[in-house]
């Protein structure tokens, strides 16, 4: 889960992290208000999750409270990559003299607690990255043994932080650890840390990725959660308990198990046709989460037919077959459905799929090129 | 042979008189694993599935001889139950929990092997060396043992693949889901390791999924030490990136983790790479 700038920079304000004195607004009163409040220059920024804001025109500088508050008319409301502003930053003006990079992330492919910086702050770290790798420097923090002080100087030194700020930047890179473990992040980022022009370290922008699993251990901040930035579909699909991720394409897919659902798609794509969404229905694939995963699908226009690839395994056929089957009358609107069911008791579930009048298929691949060829059919030529 | 588990396991179910616990442990015994106890703290004393319930590991093992370990406990809980086990000596823990902090499973993992013991999952359906002992979730009767192993990180896409195999008479020496979270004990190149140095194992099927570089660090480890054949599947190439594709660890983040740089990373090792999963199963039976 992803929190706003300024909840990271409230987060990391309490673990002692030198940042501007700003606060958040949801009008342009109460932009003006807080830029008089902070007083002399303050930058003013749209609060959405996706990145790129800046490029988008998300990020303004402003010399007055009025001016600030003509700057917040114009961010609010504006559309960023799809998401519509409601809130905005409003933070003291820096005067920067040099941009640093340093995040810390759980590192799967380490396994261990990475800590990253680089010389080359504000932009995105991907890129540097990409273009210039040997500008990242990196240590690793071993989960049993924790954090070592050295660890902070070291980086220090890498990146050339001037001597008189190495003990400052050891210790910010101390609390950034200590954020990450205490709030299980997945990811703590601060791009750009900058040196100002008069000598001192501040955090310019934050952010903070949180680990889904560990988010019934931290009430308030699973909280945060902001649900207006939230794809409708996947948070009706959270809400019911589905693993779900909506895509553009016409086929619904309701699949049991994430790499088979992946791979459905995949086969459907393949076959000539395009996935609407990714669904992992759960491994019992009950007739109530059938239910609720077909009501979310077809709650997408684009959608015109619809792909049950279920792998039963232990599950029986029969009875995910009478729970498709129990769905259908609840449906606002019906499209072509085909069913490929394998598993204990598969015969039985086929037949009562064809008394419904739904297509059965044989195998992943039948069953795809049957989905593409009927969601391509004009409406009402299938079942 | 077969690797991790055969006719030598002796099992112990952490969690057995759970729903999901209790429902496996039959279905494993019916297949014909030796389950030899099974740990629910406070209910030591009772009898489950037909083994005797402990209320502590250590009292499992010593009364039992139990060497294996699976876990059904809920996520939360399962670091505990893991650090458990390889406490009371267990040396090969399977666990099947999902929804665990990432941040316990690094401290988890590295626990396991500063004991020397061996940890695969969590989130996995477990392994099965068809014929002889199944320590997992997965459907006995779609397996048949045979010369070709499995490893893999999907539950049900294994499955698919499995069967396949088996609907052409192919059977499998032993068939490993490692599990779909970031941090996981077990990795492709350790059951990679097992099957080239097993003699019945005469070839591998490795199915993939997007996120991480696990499928890219197995390539080199294929290009550089196995002679056995290996045909792969990467399941998630429509997947858009930054969105997480049900498991904790299938996701495209900043670029890394592409099914595209999976697939050529496996191919550039000599690894043949289908497009559909049955595609792989009947390659893999064409390299036998």
């Amino acid at each position: 889960m992803k929190i706003h700038e300024y909840q990271a920079k409230e987060l990391l304000a309490r673990y002692g992290l030198p940042i501007p004195p700003g606060s958040v607004a949801a009008t342009p009163d109460e932009a003006r208000a807080a830029a008089a409040a902070i007083g002399g220059t303050v930058v003013v920024k749209a609060q959405v999750l996706v990145g790129g804001r800046g490029k988008a025109g998300g990020v303004k500088l402003a010399a007055t409270p009025d001016e600030a508050a003509a700057q917040a008319a114009e961010i609010l409301g504006m559309d960023i990559k799809g998401i519509t502003v409601q809130r905005v930053l409003v933070a003291q003006a820096v005067d920067i003299a040099t941009e640093i990079y340093l995040g810390v992330i759980l590192d799967r492919t380490a396994k261990a607690i990475t800590i990253m910086a680089s010389a080359e702050g504000g932009v995105e770290i991907e890129e540097v990255a990409r273009e210039t790798p040997e500008k990242i420097h990196r240590v690793h923090v071993h989960p049993l043994a924790g954090y070592a002080d050295y660890q902070g100087r070291k980086l220090a030194f890498d990146i050339g932080i001037p001597p008189q700020l190495s003990r400052d930047f050891a210790a910010i890179v101390r609390a950034l650890v200590q954020a990450l473990v205490d709030n299980d992040g997945e990811l703590v980022e601060i791009n750009p840390l900058v040196i100002t022009q008069e000598g001192a370290i501040q955090c310019i922008d934050a952010k903070i990725n949180l680990d889904d699993n560990a988010l019934y251990r931290h009430k308030d901040l699973a909280a945060l959660r902001d649900l207006d930035e939230e794809e409708p579909a996947e948070r009706a699909a959270r809400e019911a308990g589905l693993s779900f991720v909506k895509l553009d394409g016409t086929i619904g897919c309701v699949v049991n198990g994430a790499g088979l659902a992946m791979a459905t798609m995949d086969t459907i794509k393949l076959s000539g046709g395009s996935p609407a969404n990714f669904l992992d229905i759960g491994g019992g694939a009950r007739a109530e989460s059938v239910e609720n995963a077909l009501k979310i699908i077809l709650d997408d226009p684009n959608v015109t037919a619809v792909l049950f690839n279920i792998f039963g395994g232990i599950t029986r056929c029969d009875e995910v077959a009478r729970g498709i089957v129990s769905a259908l009358p609840s449906l606002a609107r019906r499209v072509p459905m085909v069913v490929r069911l394998v598993g204990t008791n598969q015969e039985e579930g086929r037949a009562i799929l064809r008394e419904a009048g739904l297509v059965a298929a044989d195998t992943m691949q039948a069953a795809s090129q049957e989905v593409v060829r009927v969601a391509a059919a004009p409406q009402g030529a299938g079942s | 042979m077969s690797i991790l588990v055969d006719e030598n396991t002796r099992l112990l179910v952490q969690g057995i008189t759970g729903r999901e616990g209790g429902f496996h442990t039959e279905q494993m015994v019916a297949y014909g694993t030796d389950v030899v106890a099974g740990v629910t703290p406070g209910r030591g004393g009772q009898v489950a599935c037909g083994a005797p319930v402990f209320n502590t590991v250590a009292q499992a093992v010593a009364e039992t001889g139990a060497n294996t370990s699976i876990i059904f406990v809920p996520g939360p809980f399962a670091p505990d139950a893991i650090t458990e086990a390889v406490d009371a000596g267990i040396q090969f823990v399977v666990c099947i929990s999902e929804h665990i902090p990432v941040q316990d499973m690094l401290r988890a993992h590295h626990y396991v092997q500063l004991k020397g013991a061996r940890l695969q999952g969590p989130n996995c359906p477990g392994l099965i060396s068809p014929g002889k002992a199944k320590v997992g979730i997965m459907a006995g009767d779609i397996h048949q043992p045979g010369p070709v192993g499995v490893v893999s990180r999907s539950g049900t896409l294994t499955y698919e693949v499995v069967s396949h195999l088996s609907g052409q008479d192919v059977g499998q020496s032993t068939v490993v889901g490692i599990g779909g979270d970031p941090v996981i004990g077990t990795g492709f190149i350790d059951v990679l390791r097992m099957f080239q140095a097993d003699p019945d194992t005469a070839a591998v099927v490795m199915i993939g999924e997007i996120g991480g570089t696990d499928e890219e660090e197995a390539a080199a480890f294929i290009q550089e030490h196995m002679t056995k054949p290996v045909v792969g599947f990467i399941a998630g190439r429509t997947a858009p990136p930054e969105k997480r594709m049900g498991h904790a660890g299938a996701i495209v983040s900043g670029g890394i983790g592409t099914a595209d740089s999976k697939i050529e990373a496996l191919r550039a090792a000599g690894v043949h790479v289908a497009d559909f999963p049955r595609d792989a199963a009947l390659l893999a039976a064409g390299r036998l």
